[in-house]
């Protein structure tokens, strides 16, 4: 599903702040990203959504070599990538509904076709009475739930959530991850990027991605 | 794949299934709302800078407008008529040379009405000049004969030139070709002018477009990232910026052409007032009646929507550049 294979990136004329990074994700698995604040867990996160270019290296998404493709390509493998961001990216002027709609709007699709998977899919996270309220008026745990919703309302075959428990209290971190692990056991792959030792406990199974001297371990 | 079973399984909502949904509630499901923020401090500006470019424009073609048709018709009714003047010459007799000048006009086909001034009509036309109240009749005053011509067949200018020159002594056939070619130059130099300030103006305005487009994208630009994660192409997000513009400028196009209708709907009644009033005749002589015909309005608003259209392919051009940069 991913490939990194010897993969190095550095902003400009600086050290590299990733160096021969080389992994796998495979289908239906799921692994905790973590290392310390810093790392390079939300670049490492951004080369393989392919919002960045490796300064050298090989990287492979769902078969395709990354630096082979075209926009409109890279644009069909983010459709089939959910991602949670860090700080939720929620569109500010949109209601939670339109912001979970927004992957299947800028499909195409028409509104009616969507209409009942969203509302279904909003009230399953719990924002079922909020879907017309703006992020701005948003607790961080709803805004974290509308965000994880958006990145899950196109069944995504790859899941990537950008510190997901961040924001929310132990509770409510604790059933964030029992959703993901969820999605997991339905087929989707998923990597968490976190450095919440607790949160990773409780999921013993899962491998450890761990960056750390701008170097990847792996921990099977 | 998540399945429906997946979901019911985890109930994760406190609430979630108290909560209804708009067709439960009643509570009309905001949906489809324009992913690029409607309202801002710049797009006012820029509906401003767009409603006043559409004014000026539109203003500056309606008066290339009344002036091209008003020269039209100073044209067709110059070319309608001639004129043959007979200058007193010593020895003759000008009633009698007048006499032949009208006999031979009559007798030559392609005119329509042969009209001579009589020698009072002559000296009146002198009036505005000299004053009244002056015994004119020791001054050589021209006889003039104004000639109508008939739409439908051919009149030969130089022939009748010429037999006027053999028979009739100190006549002169004036056919206005110096004012007919004078009026043409000025109608043409008037539009070309008009043509010259609308595609300026154009083009201002496609400047102060792509200025508000590039502000446009830096203060979305997280809109732009998010629109690309979540998997928007190139065309979408540049037609959502266009769908965006075309609103803007739609708006200042309905405005300013709006109110460049409403200034030549009120000058038309005005000038019907003016008509009355002493300079009235000279600014009508000059710019008609004032009122646009209806193909006029119809110019104007076709000329405020196609800014309208070309606010939004400028803006869509530009956003489309931008993100090719950005991959």
């Amino acid at each position: 599903m991913v490939r990194f294979e010897n993969v190095g990136l550095r902003y400009g004329m600086g050290a590299e702040i990733l160096k021969d990074i080389s992994f796998s994700i495979e289908r239906q698995t799921f692994q905790f990203l973590t290392g310390p604040s810093g790392a390079g867990k939300t670049t490492l996160l951004r080369l393989i959504l392919l919002s960045l270019r490796p300064t050298r290296g090989l990287i492979n998404l769902f078969g395709h070599d990354a630096a082979k493709l075209d926009k409109d390509t890279i644009t069909g493998l983010r459709r089939r990538v959910g991602v949670v961001f860090q700080d939720f990216r929620l569109l500010d002027h949109l209601t939670t509904y339109e912001n979970v709609a927004l992957p299947l709007r800028v499909q195409g699709r028409e509104e009616a076709t969507y209409r009942a998977e969203v509302i279904e899919l909003l009230r399953w996270v719990g924002l079922g009475d909020r879907m017309h309220a703006l992020p701005a008026v948003l607790s961080g745990g709803e805004k974290q739930r509308a965000a994880i919703a958006r990145a899950l309302i196109v069944r995504p075959e790859l899941l990537l959530a950008d510190e997901p428990t961040g924001n929310v209290d132990p509770t409510l971190a604790r059933r964030l991850l029992r959703l993901f692990t969820e999605l997991h056991k339905s087929g989707t792959s998923v990597v968490i990027a976190t450095h919440d030792l607790t949160l990773m406990d409780q999921f013993e199974g899962a491998r450890r991605l761990v960056l750390g001297d701008s170097r990847l371990h792996i921990y099977e | 794949m998540i399945g429906r079973m997946s979901i019911r399984k985890l109930n994760f909502a406190k609430t979630g299934d108290d909560a209804e949904d708009a067709a439960d509630t009643g509570y009309r499901l905001k949906r489809d709302m324009p992913l690029v923020p409607a309202s801002s401090i710049a797009g006012r500006a820029l509906v401003t800078v767009i409603a006043i470019m559409t004014f000026l424009a539109s203003l500056t073609a309606g008066a290339a407008m009344l002036i091209s048709e008003s020269s039209q018709d100073w044209q067709q009714s110059v070319s309608r008529e001639m004129t043959i003047q007979v200058r007193p010459i010593v020895g003759r007799d000008l009633e009698a040379e007048t006499a032949k000048a009208v006999e031979i006009a009559q007798g030559t086909p392609g005119i329509a009405e042969v009209r001579a001034y009589t020698k009072a009509e002559s000296e009146a036309l002198l009036q505005p000049w000299l004053g009244s109240g002056l015994d004119l009749s020791e001054l050589p005053v021209p006889r003039l004969i104004v000639l109508k011509l008939s739409s439908g067949t051919q009149l030969d200018t130089e022939g009748l030139r010429q037999t006027l020159a053999d028979k009739v002594a100190g006549a002169m056939l004036d056919d206005h070709r110096l004012w007919l070619s004078r009026l043409a130059v000025m109608g043409r130099t008037v539009v070309f002018m008009a043509v010259m300030i609308f595609v300026l103006v154009l083009v201002a305005m496609m400047l102060a477009v792509g200025f508000a487009t590039r502000g446009a994208m830096a203060g979305n630009r997280e809109i732009i990232e998010v629109l690309h994660f979540v998997g928007a192409a190139d065309q979408f997000i540049s037609r959502q910026f266009q769908n965006h513009f075309l609103r803007l400028g739609l708006r200042g196009g309905m405005i300013g052409g709006g109110g460049a209708i409403l200034v030549f709907v009120i000058l038309g009644r005005l000038s019907s007032l003016w008509r009355v009033t002493p300079g009235g005749e000279e600014v009508e002589a000059l710019f008609g009646s004032f009122g646009l015909e209806l193909k006029g309005y119809f110019l104007i608003a076709l000329a405020a929507a196609g800014i309208a259209i070309t606010t939004g392919i400028v803006s869509r051009i530009i956003v489309f550049r931008h993100l090719r940069r950005l991959s």
